[in-house]
């Protein structure tokens, strides 16, 4: 069926920003924000700044991907996060060494996404009340291991993580960031379970018709997309240098928006790693562009909303072609 | 009434392109009061954007339409409803969870001071059903809780209930049985009687010969022939169609059916089948009749393990036993799906994907498998962009091709086909034929399910007939007739 697709007549400035998707928006915001604050904005200093605040966000993200690829959804990695860095301070104060202690609050994040993707594959539950559910029931857990309160252990080389370096070096952390989104892409497009993923958020019947063993991809989906919040937990509790059950309270908004902007479609079988990590800096440079320009956190909230919307209206322009 | 009537509805001169693609280059169409006019042609012909520029939801570059001697230009598809234009769509549009009176008023409701008038909708629904001769169908049922011929009846008492002068039907007997095509014909002649205008849109040549009082040919966008049904039979309408005669439709060459690649004994399924066996050898096509319903996609599905297996044994060249689709593909066989839309095919995904997904390494190499796919596609001669296009920018057609390619691709012998034409035009079938033709030749097995009858006595070796969920013996084409397979699938036979 032909469609208005190739309509000349048609094509404006808004084709050309969407054809460029999300790396042209994040080019306007880096301007804007350079022209307005010149001196503060555009800085070594701050660029690492900027980049610490997307690790968390953004690694937590690269899961994500992979579950809004087949189609579902995690509301529970906020709650994964402060979950994670109480676990890590937990053990670390039960003596564990740091390697140990990071290792076992990673796991215990997958644990939980292994419930929950259990539950949905399982029980045929909707993921999107399975992981409201255990958003709640984490963040409940969390505060009685810690008994509501932050947890401080003994200084290790774990909070060395996030902290920026000499000449405004980045961070370990915005290094171990870079690196798994490049092993997520590549998983995502040089590996089998790869190519299943994208086939199961496409159309799960035709999955298994091809022999896609549908439940089990599902299933491995939402244990990396919790392992994935526990490794953004271990950054977070070197960024808090504790664990806090309070912290990372709203993230999972921040880190489905981040994949949102970077052109995945909650409807399932599209999504790209570039683009999430495009859709997590941009979060972080908008952040800190408002605070730069003195802007007050409602602000921040209005733009950051009115981007998410704006991405998607332009995702629709380039593949529909209004 | 003195003078010349004028038609109910001429177009003249329709003409629409999307960039640089035709759609349609000069197309008229004259349809008078109380007839049911065919409009046939191939898929891509035409005929999908001419009814929607008919019903308003897109509008024509050049031309002019006029509706009883009116000019005519709706700018939405509710302008052409208030003209007297309904469509009822092969998909249909109904909601399922609103009642039947609610549906058949949805978007003309009628008001009294800002509210819902529930009584008068119900009045204007219930005589709607009364004019359709089926005053049975509960108003007050929810529409999800109706099959699917009443939900088309619905569909067209909406039409009716807007005082529709030309309702626009298309294909609306694909998705019916027998039984309920029947009775669809009856209410179409019931409301031609009473001066309403049909547009009747169909694959089915037969079907259009029995109901139809004139027709309209589109051809590559353009209308290539219009007259009296009477005047012409299938055979002309379908060389009309596709421009070239196609006398050689089916294709069965001499073929030596070899050992036995697949033995079903006693299979049953969940709720169907209830009993099926038969052997499939190599080198053969085994037909599969039966009515919707029937079980004979069940059957299928369960042979090749997405449906669960009750009880009985299959026998898949050396391996016994249920298995799952995964392990079915790694065996050998491979399955071709009635809901290509749905099921057969990933349509976001890009043709190398859907060629590739039963079969990929551990480790996949893009490049590669594009370059593989591309071979598949000129071997199959589908008409694409390339091996990374989007399936479901295709045509129906060459969707088909892809899903048939992906089962040569992934090393299929055993090929299990659920109504491998359905939705396909005629030059792809004729393509379908020949291919499953030097199938066989070439050593593989086919197993075809269809509902179109001269299709597998025209392919088939032997026939089997299924009649609720129990699959009769499977016997030489010769001895069948397309009566005899009614008689079987209907449980009259002798």
């Amino acid at each position: 069926m032909p469609d208005d697709r190739h309509s000349p007549r048609r094509r404006n400035w808004l084709h050309l920003i969407a054809a460029g998707g999300p790396v042209v928006g994040l080019v306007l915001v880096c301007l804007l924000f350079g022209i307005l604050r010149f001196r503060t904005f555009v800085s070594i200093d701050n660029l690492a700044i900027v980049l610490e605040q997307t690790a968390v966000i953004g690694i937590a993200a690269l899961g994500m991907t992979l579950v809004i690829i087949i189609g579902g959804i995690d509301l529970a990695v906020g709650s994964v996060i402060a979950l994670g860095t109480v676990v890590v301070a937990v053990l670390l104060q039960h003596g564990w060494p740091p390697v140990a202690a990071a290792v076992g609050g990673i796991a215990a994040s997958a644990l939980c996404g292994a419930f929950s993707g259990l539950l949905i594959t399982r029980l045929r539950l909707l993921p999107f009340v399975v992981t409201l559910g255990m958003m709640g029931m984490l963040r409940g857990a969390a505060k009685l291991i810690s008994q509501e309160q932050p947890i401080y252990p003994d200084d290790t080389w774990l909070n060395l993580l996030m902290k920026i370096g000499a000449h405004g070096a980045p961070p370990i952390g915005v290094w171990l960031f870079l690196a798994l989104a490049v092993l997520a892409a590549a998983v995502l497009r040089f590996t089998r379970f790869g190519r299943h993923v994208f086939a199961v958020g496409s159309s799960e019947q035709t999955a298994r018709l091809c022999g896609v063993p549908v439940e089990r991809v599902k299933l491995w989906v939402y244990v990396i997309g919790a392992a994935s919040g526990g490794v953004a937990a271990v950054l977070q509790f070197a960024y808090l240098t504790g664990g806090d059950p309070t912290t990372a309270s709203g993230y999972e908004l921040n880190v489905i928006a981040a994949v949102v902007i970077g052109g995945a479609s909650l409807s399932g079988g599209q999504g790209t790693i570039a683009g999430t990590v495009v859709g997590a800096l941009i979060m972080s440079v908008v952040a800190n562009g408002c605070t730069k320009l003195g802007l007050e956190n409602a602000v921040q909230e209005i733009v950051t909303g009115a981007i998410i919307i704006a991405a998607v209206l332009l995702d629709y322009v380039r593949r529909r072609g209004i | 009434m003195s003078g010349i009537t004028p038609p109910r509805l001429r177009l003249s001169g329709i003409a629409r392109r999307f960039g640089a693609t035709v759609a349609l280059d000069g197309v008229d169409l004259t349809v008078n009061p109380g007839e049911v006019h065919a409009l046939v042609g191939e898929n891509g012909a035409g005929k999908s954007t001419l009814m929607r520029i008919l019903s308003g939801a897109l509008i024509a570059d050049a031309g002019a339409m006029e509706l009883d001697g009116r000019s005519y230009a709706p700018r939405s598809p509710q302008e052409a409803r208030t003209a007297g234009i309904g469509m009822v769509n092969q998909e249909l549009a109904i909601a399922r969870h609103l009642s039947v009176a609610e549906n058949i008023v949805l978007g003309a409701e009628p008001m009294r001071r800002g509210l819902l008038d529930a009584v008068e909708a119900r009045r204007r629904a219930a005589a709607a059903l009364n004019e359709l001769g089926r005053p049975d169908i509960p108003l007050q049922a929810p529409a999800g809780r109706l099959s699917v011929a009443e939900l088309q009846l619905v569909e067209i008492a909406r039409a009716v209930a807007l005082g529709c002068r030309i309702i626009v039907l298309d294909e609306p007997t694909s998705s019916l049985t027998r039984a309920d095509g029947e009775n669809l014909f009856r209410l179409v002649r019931r409301m031609r009687d009473r001066g309403t205008s049909i547009i009747y849109i169909s694959h089915f040549l037969e079907e259009v010969q029995a109901l139809t009082d004139r027709y309209t040919v589109l051809r590559d966008g353009v209308s290539v022939a219009t007259g009296l049904t009477a005047g012409v039979n299938p055979g002309d309408l379908a060389r009309l169609m596709v421009g070239r005669p196609v006398s050689d439709l089916y294709v069965r060459s001499a073929r030596q059916p070899g050992d036995v690649v697949l033995a079903v004994r006693d299979v049953a399924g969940a709720r169907r089948p209830v009993s099926a066996s038969f052997d499939l050898r190599r080198g053969e096509v085994l037909g599969i009749a039966g009515l919707i319903g029937a079980g004979r996609s069940e059957l299928l599905r369960t042979i090749f393990g997405l449906d669960a297996v009750r009880s009985g044994s299959v026998r898949l060249g050396v391996h016994a036993g249920p298995a799952s689709p995964a392990v079915r593909w790694k065996q050998g066989a491979g399955f071709l799906s009635e809901d290509r839309k749905e099921e057969g095919l990933a349509l976001d995904l890009s043709l190398a994907d859907n060629l590739t997904l039963p079969r990929l390494g551990w480790r996949v190499h893009p490049r590669g498998l594009a370059i593989e796919a591309a071979g598949w596609l000129d071997r199959l001669g589908v008409r694409c962009s390339g091996p990374q296009q989007r399936v479901g920018e295709l045509s129906g057609g060459n969707q088909q091709k892809i899903a048939l390619a992906r089962l040569l691709r992934n090393g299929a012998d055993v090929l299990l086909l659920d109504e491998p034409t359905r939705g396909v035009d005629i030059g792809a079938k004729q393509n379908i034929y020949r291919l499953v033709d030097e199938l066989a030749m070439a050593g593989k097995a086919v197993l075809m399910v269809s509902s179109y009858l001269p299709e597998l006595l025209g392919t088939c070796d032997r026939i089997a007939v299924m009649c609720r969920g129990v699959l009769g013996p499977a016997r030489p084409v010769s001895d069948w007739t397309e009566h005899a397979i009614m008689l079987a699938a209907t449980g009259t036979a002798a």
